[in-house]
């Protein structure tokens, strides 16, 4: 039996999660909610991070019903993410890791969220579309890596999302991305964006001026409204992803696909992979917003896989970096 | 190869790639919207037609079937509405891409170099009928069984490599990117005097027109790991490659240079959450 403690909290969700071999036993998460038409800044948020984390890792603890001695291992995020944050957490893991007794593990941010995909979904060698507002990436398993086999070249998805909510200033509660989404359901008319799919890769800074410049000039005009650019932005968005997942897929000649990540939450996508997958005899795997969103199981269950196959983070190597690829971590927990 | 008797849009029959006057679009003479109307009624014989051909594969762009057309080997590539797109998107997105690969095509086949001959396009199903390039072995069967058998073959991969270096300069001094180059995408055609074989670009769905040398380097960075990866230990070949470019491009600095910054960049950016 192993139980592994996860710490997340590369953005604005501190999550701190603890996994039984493959059972989730606990997930507290708390999320720094900014006012309409701000974003978060990376001081504010390891600000915000401090003040909760030691009351989730408590929560986490009392709800898995566990002790501090309970525990096998201590994984948290080494990156990709804002510099602040990540340390805030980071400190607090080594703390605990040296108080406890027990060894370190630095996770890769990306492929918990895969490992996570992975456990819930039991899908078995899946095309990964990783999809947040951090990172776009096209992922398969490759001998020993999981490689990129496409990518954002500018912004992410999410970050398109969380800036076009900001112009239009709606509110950054639950998240920007699920209320553009409720706005969405609601538009009808399709105004025409910037289509930017290059190869396996996609472009997204381009549409978002367009849409921004778009917005002053069309709502100030009547010519459409928010929620037509919502519904708008998303069509367009989306299919970019499904297109680059589509051709990942046949490309490795895969028949699953995975969405993970903040942006996998959304329901429009989902149904839009859905169809695509259809079309193609391919099976769609997707999670829900526990697991979707960053959150600290999912750092846990990547954390497991890499101390069963006999990983550890000595303390000088416990740093952490904005820029972590998916593909530098030899996965050795598959074949 | 008839010559005269096809009266289609964009028909291009020359098969030896010199320059031929375009011929007049029918579009100009009526709307767009009149074209697809009239088109629309009458057109079901395009649908008809490939509900006979033979399937060769069904790509994440487009269907690709071999066919007869008027008593001429062809392949026809079927760009199928994509239904989970919005419709809007899905028709303005399929029609740019099937004029962007024509259009690529014909500009290459104008500068001189081997791609299929276009024969027809039917813009309201978006199908593409090529020139099928018969008895032809693509590049990369070609260094595989090179690679196999006996060392003699070094000086023709050698001489393959040039070629090819050859072909993209050329491609590239007029600003096509072609947008998925890999060994596949090229084919050897055999010479009917038994001379050298023809090398023929295929597949040009994902192609462009630019000038900025990034795009180039991207290009060439792309038919980079698609070589590597597809043939180990292949490095020096691919350098012969890149030799023969740097010297048949005119504008071959800017874009090697951009390569060597694309092979470091790794894409490495900063990411959050």
């Amino acid at each position: 039996m192993t139980v592994v403690i996860g710490f997340e909290g590369s953005a604005n969700k501190i999550g701190i999660g603890i996994i039984r071999d493959g059972e989730v036993l606990s997930n507290p998460r708390r999320t720094y909610i900014t006012p309409p038409g701000q974003g978060f800044l990376p001081s504010d948020t390891a600000r915000h991070h401090r003040a909760v984390i030691l009351t989730v890792l408590k929560e986490a603890l009392e709800q898995a019903g566990l002790k501090p001695a309970d525990i096998d291992c201590v994984a948290y995020t080494k990156g990709p993410g804002m510099g602040a944050p990540l340390v805030t957490v980071a400190l607090v893991a080594r703390t605990v890791s040296q108080l406890w007794g027990k060894p370190l593990l630095g996770v890769n941010h990306c492929i918990g969220h895969i490992e996570m995909g992975r456990l819930i979904t039991k899908a078995n060698n899946p095309t990964v579309l990783y999809v947040s507002g951090g990172n776009t990436q096209v992922i398969a398993y490759s001998e020993r890596r999981y490689r990129i086999f496409g990518e954002t070249i500018d912004i992410a998805v999410g970050n398109c999302l969380d800036r076009f909510a900001r112009v239009i200033k709606i509110s950054n509660d639950p998240s920007p991305g699920y209320n553009i989404e409720q706005m969405a359901k609601k538009g009808s008319q399709y105004v025409e964006l910037p289509y930017t799919v290059k190869g396996m890769d996609v472009s997204f800074s381009g549409i978002l001026s367009y849409i921004e410049d778009a917005a002053h000039k069309m709502l100030s005009s009547g010519q459409c409204t928010a929620e037509d650019l919502c519904f708008s932005l998303q069509e367009t968005l989306f299919s970019m992803l499904v297109e680059i997942t589509e051709r990942a897929m046949a490309h490795c000649g895969s028949q699953e696909v995975l969405i993970v990540g903040g942006v996998g939450c959304n329901l429009r996508l989902q149904e839009m992979m859905g169809v695509m997958c259809k079309e193609r005899g391919a099976k769609l795997f997707a999670t829900d917003e526990r697991f979707c969103i960053d959150n600290g199981a999912m750092i846990a269950q990547a954390g497991w896989e890499m101390f069963r196959s006999g990983r550890v983070t000595e303390l000088e190597d416990s740093w952490i970096t904005q820029r972590y690829r998916t593909d530098e971590v030899e996965v050795t927990w598959r074949d | 190869m008839a010559d005269g008797c096809l009266q289609f849009e964009n028909a291009d029959m020359d098969v030896t790639g010199g320059r031929r006057k375009k011929r007049a679009r029918r579009k100009t003479e009526h709307s767009v919207e009149e074209e697809v109307n009239m088109a629309r009624e009458s057109n079901m014989a395009v649908p008809e037609f490939l509900r006979q051909a033979e399937l060769l594969k069904q790509g994440a762009e487009a269907r690709v079937y071999r066919a007869e057309f008027l008593g001429t080997p062809t392949i026809v590539k079927e760009r199928f509405p994509k239904r989970y797109r919005h419709p809007a998107l899905d028709d303005k997105l399929t029609h740019r891409r099937t004029v962007q690969e024509v259009r690529a095509i014909l500009r290459c086949r104008r500068a001189g170099i081997s791609a299929p001959v276009v024969y027809f396009v039917d813009y309201t199903c978006h199908c593409i009928f090529l020139e099928d390039i018969v008895g032809s072995s693509t590049v990369r069967d070609y260094i595989a069984s090179a690679q196999q058998s006996d060392s003699c073959k070094e000086l023709t991969l050698q001489r393959l490599a040039e070629r090819v270096g050859q072909v993209l300069a050329k491609m590239h001094d007029e600003d096509v990117i072609h947008g998925d180059l890999t060994t596949s995408n090229m084919l050897l055609r055999p010479s009917p005097e038994g001379g050298e074989s023809d090398l023929v670009l295929i597949d040009f769905g994902l192609s462009y027109i630019s000038a900025l040398p990034e795009d180039k380097g991207v290009d060439l960075y792309v038919l980079e790991k698609a070589f590597l990866s597809t043939h180990p230990n292949t490095e020096e070949l691919f350098e012969k490659l890149l030799k023969s470019y740097t010297a048949s491009s005119k504008k071959s600095s800017a874009v090697i240079k951009k390569l060597d910054e694309v092979r470091l960049r790794g894409r490495k950016r900063s990411m959050v959450g």
